[in-house]
């Protein structure tokens, strides 16, 4: 047949193409991505898996991030802190940090705590089903982040910097991985709505714009409406496959003439992603498909949606999943904090609980890393009377699968949940031990760019091998 | 160790923040470039102009202070390093004394501590943030353009790098074309100049350019984006609002190259000029693009505070490149604003009348001159059928219908001694006194036979047209409260008759005809509000009466209302004809008719009424009815601080004079656009310069303040600042004289020099290369398809969107997929939902109107991909290009198609390609006939005559892979 005839034959062509003379950072994995990467290649690719291309053999092949964007208040979840209590409405000097805003005395926490697990660990009455998989869970009580506002935390905690604009985790990770499935995009990012800063946090920045982070509202939940465009005009899929192939080879002569643009060089392979796409998209977003039982373990609402959808889109291979709770900013509770957590909590607990089920019975979550946490912690001291102002100095994050050792906690705040004491974590720690999980080695994972090799941790970070499965 | 890691990542922060650290600079330290950044990132969250926060009583933002004896010290002592407290307090080794405290998480890094140290060691000159001072222009050759050039060229030079050369004539046409209108030349144009492409004929381009009607539109797009337009309301009901007369009213004054100054003025406060116009209280309507929630159960006061925060942060952030949002809640922490003169700027804008409320009013009337002039027409035919109407009904004689006899009286009695005469063709006019209450006793013997109805006409005597047809002068109303009919045989004794049913042209509300038979004196038959033209109304007898020969027939008109709402003139007729009949003529024939044309255009004239968009706009409250305005306590509406005065915040004050009441809106307008405003007029050159070059000069077009980056070339930004305000703020003059330039005109190419030295571009040494904005995307496919209609102004539209998006739980509000002209509009009259934005415009980093967008961060994502393979847009583009290129002789097609969409020549060999994928997938097509239909089907195309389907299917593919290539896309 004459189409499929062209398809090899263009296929083997571009093997012959020396696509390095585009751009070397490009053209690392081209040979790889140039195959996968081939339009025409529809059948034929579903063999060519990519490989984990990491520094190491990593134990997680992907993430799921759940961000609770706002910063939830780690005093009310995985940290217990009496001396709340005994101290409530003071402030003893310990106690006497400085945030964005000011604070007050001490506001303790109302919330019961319990002993889950074979592990024994504290969770809050708050989150009553996650604490049934408390034994999946390391607990990382002392976070701590450089700066008390939401831009430059939100930007640290994504990008790795308090300045715009570099590369975002998941472009890094989608980067110096690859894709596991060139039918979807490498690293999607959900939200009902829009987080503030926005698409700067998913940004590739100077990386090729490939590993950009495809933002997805799904605020309404029918594929045609999540990914609008996926109705193909032309139903004969080899003949769209030959017209998409084309226009990678237009553009590719446009690139050579006008000289190397990662804008560019991204848009090449979009164009072939959002090929693929069309034909796996509306399966991978489809919850319909899901069994009755199924969608009554994750519930109801976004976030339950945004979980599921974050599970259905690891099977298929996305690299890197950020799940944002809300629009804006929910989490950050100034006023009338202790009804915003308990509402807030209620809509993460039973979906959060069901996904790490869920992954752990397709025998899914020990490659695929979960992670939870918001851009910064809150104040134990009150603002207003009602609420709890922002916190870097220390606050909760937990990770779960992808080779994290369950039933632990690590770090420790002060009595009063203010500050990180004992075993502090930067962000940066965190982002090296994430890429060590993944098998990259965070300081040779780099981009040079304007002179300069680059990194997600700048030129800080330890990985954290205490909370590593041995 | 860690603490030591950190200190060299900061130190490669700052080498990369500041292009051009002080490093590579003469030894000199600059204030403002390299001291400010410093204290304002380390120090002023404590040492700021936030006094809520403030420690120790020290200010490191106002020279004096941070030179002055404090408890500790003095901080800053100039050309001693060692004395100075500030520098010591940094360096110190105790946890309790180092600066800034452990528990910040800050550290000043080694490198910013060489520069304290080298600055105090030189002197200690202190300055602003170089946006504060004035723009000053720099010494360099007075005209603009050649300034421009000499000083891009100054700083590449002083990095071992020069200008591009000058990019080929075709592909200048097309990116002047794209930027100064959004729209692509025409092949045929890009050729003209590239026969003749000399400096004079660039320039007639740029000056042809900036007087096409779609430059407005254009530019009105970046307005739109800064002006949060949208076609809803916002917030979770997101109704429907009518701001499009705002739209066209603003690519009606870009178009008009109006003036900066005179724009901001009318924009803010358009409603407060002396005897403002239509047109400049509707500009107003700016800062009424601001949400509203129409939700139940929320509090409007809290959605209208909300609203007049967004237009003091929209204004600061528009003109003055400032972040003020913060300073709701609490004071800047890093630019010269407290939470108090926040509060002072709010306090102007806190005396408009809009109030969060569902109608949002107030509201003002645009008719438009088309729609105006059809009123106008409207109520001119209407009048000339009201006059004709009444004359026909009047016209008593001439038109008689044969079946109606007068009943012309042979006795008459009035009460009061009113005084009843009979005049021609049986009208009975009243005169003389005018009782309260009257009744009229007429006595006549009709003709013998049947009478089967009697019909009432009160008339309007001859030569009274502003009379009415009652006696009252102040209401000449009427009301019949009882008819009697009595029939007084020859022979025998009265009896009544009875009526069985009535019929009047016309009844005042709760006063039918037939009240005038229901036995009830207090109901009746009366004619409010139209007394004053004449009226009828037929009764239908409950049977036949026979008159025999000397039968009398005694009537009684009961008018018992009071006032004097009594006829003054009417007349009496009978018939023998039927019921149907005798109802069909209340009046002489022709006016039915009439009366039924003037229903309908009354009709017409109400709805066309009732379309008169009314847009919402700024008006001031009264001055009795000022609000208060108060502090909010962390920015909480519910928690009301200190009473506040209008006023400016003291960095920038304002230098003309305010109004003894207080400053306003206007006054906003000249502090915002005053020579003194050391902002203004380098914001808005810079957010030009940036829409032509793809990235500012300072590259946070929103943020100007201290936290903002620093500017790649101060002296251009002052330059092009000052250019630009003393052209009299013409946008035009300003893009001409950028346009001009060499480094517009540069070729875009990247070289690997570039690439290493300068890979964003920041230096200039080539053309910026960018994708389209959405707009243009969408634009683009439509003008070079053919498609594109060219039609401006109006409501908006909605061009063909996925199905479904639309969830219209509150109203009927619907996407109907526009057909025709509406379906190929520019993008900039699309539909904007605030809550469902178009989404092949949003998935190109449109905005959805809900804030203030500054600039647009670009992204390039697979769905964009999906947007151009299969939205019904591209597909129908797709189609409309393939009919044209079918249209050329054969062996011109592909590079017509090429020509069409890249705006440059193209040889037969660049278009093999596509002729491969021609002809292979014409085979194919040919083979399978219901898939080359289907495709025809969904690009809407049309086979010409002897033309097969499965060529123009297979070109339609082969436009489709045309209009798709990044070249196409892409502004270079």
């Amino acid at each position: 047949m004459a189409v499929w005839e062209r398809l090899v034959s263009v296929l083997e062509e571009d093997c012959r193409d020396n696509r390095l003379s585009v751009s070397a950072p490009f053209s690392r994995r081209t040979l790889l991505a140039g195959l996968g990467g081939g339009a025409g290649s529809v059948g034929m690719l579903s063999a060519l898996r990519a490989e984990n291309a990491g520094h190491f053999p990593g134990t997680a092949k992907r993430v799921i991030h759940l961000f609770m964007n706002g910063g939830p208040f780690q005093g009310d979840f995985f940290d217990p802190k009496p001396g709340l209590t005994k101290y409530a409405g003071q402030r003893p000097p310990s106690a006497n940090l400085r945030t964005e805003r000011k604070t007050g005395g001490l506001m303790p926490s109302p919330f019961r705590y319990r002993r889950h697990g074979e592990s024994g660990l504290p969770v809050s009455e708050l989150l009553p089903q996650t604490a049934k998989c408390i034994d999946e869970i390391c607990v990382v009580r002392s976070t701590w982040t450089d700066n008390p506002n939401h831009g430059p935390a939100l930007l640290l905690m994504n990008n790795g910097t308090i300045l715009p604009t570099r590369p975002s985790m998941g472009s890094w990770v989608s980067y110096g991985l690859g894709t596991e499935n060139a039918n979807l995009p490498g690293y999607v990012v959900l939200c009902p709505g829009k987080p503030v800063r926005f698409s700067i946090l998913w940004t590739s920045a100077f990386l090729p714009g490939s590993h950009q982070g495809t933002y997805i509202n799904h605020s309404s939940l029918s594929p045609d409406k999540l990914v609008p465009f996926l109705r193909n005009r032309d139903s004969e899929r080899e003949r769209q496959a030959l017209q998409v192939n084309l226009i990678r080879r237009m553009n590719e002569r446009h690139l050579q003439r006008s000289g190397p643009d990662t804008r560019l060089e991204g848009r090449l392979q979009a164009m072939e992603t959002a090929f693929r796409m069309q034909f796996t998209a509306t399966d991978a977003f489809d919850l319909s498909q899901e069994t009755r039982q199924t969608r009554d373990a994750y519930g109801e609402g976004h976030f339950a949606n945004g979980c599921l959808l974050a599970r259905r889109l690891s099977e298929r291979g996305v690299r890197f999943i950020q799940l944002y709770y809300g629009n804006g900013q929910p989490w950050d509770t100034h006023n009338n904090h202790h009804q915003a957590s308990r509402d807030l909590s209620r809509a993460i607990d039973q979906p959060v609980a069901a996904l790490l089920t869920d992954l752990r019975q397709r025998g899914l979550l020990d490659e695929t890393l979960v992670l939870w946490g918001g851009e910064f912690g809150r104040t134990p001291t009150s603002e207003n009377g009602s609420g709890r102002d922002h916190n870097h100095h220390g606050f909760t994050t937990w990770m779960a699968g992808g080779g994290i050792q369950g039933g632990m906690s690590w770090g420790e705040t002060d009595e009063f949940g203010f500050q990180a004491l004992h075993n502090r974590v930067h962000v940066h720690d965190l982002h090296a031990t994430i890429l060590h999980l993944l098998g990259m080695d965070h300081e040779r994972l780099t981009y040079r760019y304007a002179g300069r090799d680059f990194r997600l941790t700048d030129v800080a970070g330890n990985v954290i091998r205490e909370i590593l499965q041995s | 160790m860690q603490g030591l890691l950190r200190v060299v990542s900061s130190t490669v922060l700052v080498a990369c923040c500041h292009v051009f650290s002080p490093a590579d600079a003469e030894d000199q330290v600059s204030f403002s470039r390299d001291v400010l950044p410093i204290l304002s990132t380390r120090c002023f969250a404590c040492h700021g102009p936030d006094a809520a926060q403030r420690q120790a009583e020290l200010r490191l933002d106002l020279e004096t202070d941070a030179k002055l004896e404090h408890s500790s010290g003095v901080p800053v002592v100039p050309k001693d390093p060692d004395g100075s407290t500030m520098l010591s307090r940094i360096n110190s080794e105790d946890s309790e004394e180092v600066m800034p405290p452990p528990e910040t998480g800050q550290t000043v890094t080694v490198e910013e501590r060489k520069i304290l140290r080298e600055w105090i060691a030189q002197g200690a000159v202190w300055g602003k943030h170089w946006a504060f001072e004035a723009p000053v222009r720099p010494e360099v050759p007075r005209n603009g353009t050649v300034a421009l050039d000499l000083l891009v060229k100054k700083k590449l030079a002083d990095h071992g790098l020069q200008l591009s050369p000058q990019a080929d004539a075709w592909q200048r046409v097309r990116r002047l074309s794209l930027d100064l209108t959004g729209l692509p030349p025409t092949p045929e144009q890009a050729e003209q100049f590239a026969n003749n492409p000399g400096t004079e004929q660039w320039n007639a381009l740029i000056d042809a350019l900036l007087e096409r009607p779609e430059f407005g539109e254009h530019w009105a797009r970046m307005w739109m984006d800064l002006a949060r337009y949208a076609d809803t309301k916002g917030y979770e009901k997101d109704r429907g609002r009518t701001m499009w007369p705002w739209r066209d009213w603003l690519v009606q004054q870009l178009n008009q190259d109006r003036p900066l100054n005179e724009l901001t003025r009318e924009l803010l406060a358009g409603d407060l000029l002396p005897a403002a116009t239509v047109d400049q209280r509707l500009a107003t309507a700016f800062h009424r693009n601001t949400m509203s929630n129409d939700e139940g159960g929320t509090d409007n006061e809290e959605f209208r505070t909300l609203a007049v925060k967004d237009r003091v942060d929209s204004t600061l952030q528009i003109w003055m490149g400032l972040t003020a949002g913060c300073a709701r809640c609490h004071s800047h922490k890093y630019d010269p604003l407290t939470q108090e003169e926040y509060y002072g700027l709010y306090a102007i804008f806190n005396q408009t009348a809009d109030a969060d409320r569902p109608d949002d009013a107030p509201l003002l009337s645009i008719p438009g001159d088309e729609r105006r002039l059809r009123i106008e027409e409207l109520e001119q035919s209407i009048g000339t059928l009201k006059s004709r109407l009444e004359h026909l009904r009047n016209q008593l004689e001439s038109n008689e219908n044969d079946h109606w006899t007068a009943f012309v009286p042979q006795r008459m009695e009035a009460q009061g001694h009113a005084k009843m005469e009979t005049g021609q063709a049986g009208v009975i006019t009243v005169s003389g006194p005018s009782p309260e209450r009257n009744d009229y006793l007429l006595e006549s013997a009709p003709a013998p036979g049947s009478i089967t109805a009697l019909r009432i006409q009160a008339l309007i005597p001859d030569g009274q047209k502003n009379a009415g047809v009652g006696r009252n002068p102040g209401d000449p109303n009427f009301v019949l409260s009882e008819l009697l009919i009595e029939i007084i045989p020859a022979e025998g004794s009265p009896r009544s008759v009875a009526v069985q049913r009535a019929k009047a042209d016309f009844s005042q509300r709760n006063w039918p005809v037939q009240a005038a038979f229901d036995g009830d004196l207090k109901t009746g038959w009366a004619v409010s509000p139209q007394m004053r033209q004449p009226h009828a109304a037929v009764f239908v007898l409950q049977q036949p009466l026979t008159i025999s020969e000397g039968d009398m027939l005694r009537l009684q008109l009961q008018q018992r209302y009071g006032n004097s709402l009594t006829m003054r003139c009417f007349r009496i007729s009978v018939t023998a004809e039927s019921a149907e009949v005798a109802e069909r003529d209340l009046f002489a024939p022709g006016v039915r008719e009439a009366a039924a044309e003037l229903a309908q255009l009354e009709n017409q004239l109400k709805q066309l009424r009732s379309a008169i968009p009314r847009v919402p706009v700024m008006e001031e409250l009264a001055r009795e009815r000022n609000r208060e305005t108060r502090l909010h306590v962390r920015g909480n509406f519910l928690d009301p601080g200190e009473p506040v005065m209008a006023g400016f915040p003291e960095a920038f004050p304002i230098v003309s004079t305010v109004a003894a009441g207080g400053p306003g809106r206007l006054d906003v307008a000249d502090w915002l656009m005053a020579d003194s405003n050391p902002l203004t007029a380098r914001v808005w050159a810079n957010r030009i310069w940036a829409r032509l070059m793809g990235q500012g000069i300072v590259t946070t077009e929103e943020d100007f303040g201290t936290m903002g980056a620093t500017p790649s070339h101060p002296e251009l930004l002052d330059l092009l600042a000052v250019e630009h305000r003393d052209n009299g703020w013409s946008l035009r003059q300003l893009l001409r004289m950028i346009c001009r330039s060499e480094v517009y005109q540069q070729s875009s190419i990247v070289t690997a020099e570039h690439r290493l030295q300068d890979p964003e571009n920041r230096l200039l040494a080539r053309a910026g290369r960018f994708r389209l904005s959405a707009e243009a995307v969408r634009d683009q496919l439509l003008a070079v398809s053919g498609l594109l209609s060219l039609h401006q102004g109006g409501p908006p539209v909605m061009p063909p969107q996925p199905a479904g998006l639309w969830r219209s739980t509150y109203n009927s509000e619907k996407w109907v997929n526009a057909e025709g002209d509406n379906r190929y509009r520019r993008s900039l009259y699309t539909y904007l939902k605030r809550t469902t934005p178009y989404p092949a415009l949003t998935t190109f980093d449109a905005g959805s109107g809900e804030f203030c967008m500054i600039r647009r961060i670009r992204t390039n994502t697979p769905l964009q991909a999906l947007v151009m393979l299969n939205d019904q847009t591209a597909v129908e583009a797709a189609g409309a290009l393939a009919e044209r290129m079918l249209a050329q002789p054969q062996e011109h097609r592909l590079i017509w198609g090429m020509r069409q969409a890249l705006i440059r020549p193209v040889s037969a060999e660049q278009t093999e390609p596509l002729q491969m994928l021609l002809d292979d997938v014409m085979q194919e097509f040919e083979a399978a006939p219901e898939s080359a239909a289907e495709l025809l089907r969904n690009a809407r195309a049309e086979v010409a005559e002897n033309q097969p389907a499965a060529e123009l299917a297979a070109m339609v593919v082969v436009a489709g892979a045309i209009l798709n290539q990044d070249e196409f896309l892409t502004r270079h």
